[in-house]
């Protein structure tokens, strides 16, 4: 068995959900599904991850309401599963900052595909790991952890997501193992060219919420940040404060996001890149108005897709409730395949998981009642 | 001694009630982890801290600190806190 990048393999969707994983292998035609779990029933699964550069390995964050976090790793495609040797976890406290431990590894990244074995992790609070053994064991990774101006950027507990403030959207250029990005929230978007030594900040243009200053990293919630895989130059990125693109070697993000309808407004959590061509990404809206309540606008679930880098958004809801649908989709939450046609998938809030196979044409519902799902991701076996 | 371990880390242990030695509850913790790979971090955090939702108890006196010393004819009982409805 072998995972495949180029398209012709049959799809798996890794789910992780508050209370459990679950994996569900499509047919040819992606319209057949086998569903295998749940795996981990009960535990709390923020991220499931297939390793790409062997088709074979899967790393699960996981931890339960009592126990204390942990990563799962399976080399046969879930069949079997044993616990890394040692999971994320930070250090002791330096220089008269507080100790800190790690509550939960949020999201899981695999390394170049020239570092065999390396895998990325993201913590709640923030941090930033690295295993070299495909998942087994972890070290903290980079200065950033215990340097005392991303401490003040990182904010207290209070600063981050309701629950707990995260490091996320790892990102490894695949020109290059040694070009790192990675996202906070709170806290902004940092890149690395030098393997993770030293970081710089990458904010410039980004908009917080009115009233605070942008050039105080805590204010900055980038929700989700995503690279180009045909256009590495280039990344997208959902943000508490808008939808943006940036263009490398430009420092600067555009905030795409103001040619979105203004009924719907370009709050969400979401950004989905397609596999080839650089100028289709989707996005999935939220109310962001008075208290936030981060569900579709008006009940109205949508997905919305540009086909030329921003500037023109179209809405893509023909399957999906025309209302009274009240979900949110968590930024983990909604990817694509590399099929020909490409295929997209989400998972909701309430449990449900939804795709489409025409780039978002029609949508169809793959599966009810799980509980509430916190990652979608896919891989292509053969 | 012996010592009573919450359902949520029988996969573990295979068991409820386990075996393990040491003159405090930091020494038992780590005899644990010796046995049973990896259970020490699911119930004491990185800084050497009892995570939130789990209790110990020894001779029917809740145990706050890894340095309390222990009996080796006692019972050390590790139960997940009442934290849900």
């Amino acid at each position: 068995m072998s995972a495949k990048t180029g398209g012709d393999g049959h799809v798996v969707v890794l789910v992780a959900t508050r209370k459990g994983a679950w994996l569900y292998h499509g047919d040819a035609e992606r319209r057949a599904w086998r569903v295998d779990g749940p795996h981990f029933l009960g535990h709390i699964i923020n991220h499931l991850v297939l390793d790409p550069r062997d088709g074979r390995t899967l790393l699960a964050a996981a931890k339960t309401g009592h126990l204390g976090p942990t990563i799962f790793r399976s080399v046969d495609l879930g069949k079997t599963w044993n616990e890394a040797k040692k999971p994320p976890a930070f250090g002791p406290a330096l220089g008269g900052m507080s100790a800190r431990s790690v509550d939960h590894t949020f999201w899981l990244t695999p390394g170049h595909a020239d570092e065999k074995d390396v895998w990325y992790a993201g913590t709640s609070p923030q941090g930033l790991f690295r295993s070299e053994d495909g998942g087994e064991t972890w070290s903290p990774f980079s200065c950033i952890n215990d340097d005392p101006q991303y401490r003040e950027w990182m904010g207290s507990e209070k600063d981050g997501t309701p629950d707990g403030p995260k490091l996320h959207s790892v990102i490894v250029d695949p020109r290059d193992p040694k070009h790192l990005y990675f996202a906070m929230s709170s806290g902004g978007v940092h890149e690395s060219l030098d393997g993770g030594q030293t970081f710089s900040t990458l904010v410039d243009g980004m908009e917080v919420v009115a009233g605070f200053e942008p050039s105080t990293l805590t204010y900055h919630d980038p929700h989700c940040v995503r690279l180009c895989p045909s256009m590495p130059d280039r990344l997208y990125q959902q943000n508490h404060c808008g939808i943006y693109r940036i263009d490398r070697p430009s420092n600067r993000w555009v905030r795409i996001g103001k040619n979105m309808p203004k009924e719907v407004g370009d709050v969400g959590f979401p950004m989905v890149l397609h596999p080839r061509d650089p100028d289709t990404v989707w996005v999935f809206p939220m109310d962001g108005t008075d208290v936030w309540p981060r569900t579709s606008p008006g009940g109205r679930p949508a997905v919305y897709v540009t086909r030329d880098g921003g500037d023109n958004w179209q809405r893509c809801d023909v399957g999906l409730p025309n209302g009274q649908a009240w979900w949110t989709v968590k930024r983990q939450s909604m990817t694509v395949d590399r099929q020909e046609s490409v295929g997209l998938y989400f998972g909701t809030s309430s449990g449900e998981l939804w795709m489409s196979r025409d780039e978002g044409q029609q949508w169809d519902c793959l599966a009810r009642h799980l509980p509430e799902i916190y990652a979608v991701e896919t891989a292509e076996i053969r | 001694m012996k010592v009573l371990l919450p359902s949520a880390l029988h996969s573990y242990t295979g068991q409820a009630w386990v075996e393990a030695d040491g003159a405090m509850v930091a020494d038992v913790l780590d005899d644990l982890d010796q046995r049973y790979p990896g259970i020490r971090f699911r119930m004491i955090d990185e800084q050497g801290r009892i995570r939130r939702h789990i209790r110990l108890f020894f001779d029917g006196e809740i145990v706050k600190e890894l340095s309390h010393t222990l009996r080796a004819d006692g019972e050390l009982l590790i139960v997940q806190a009442l934290s849900g409805g």
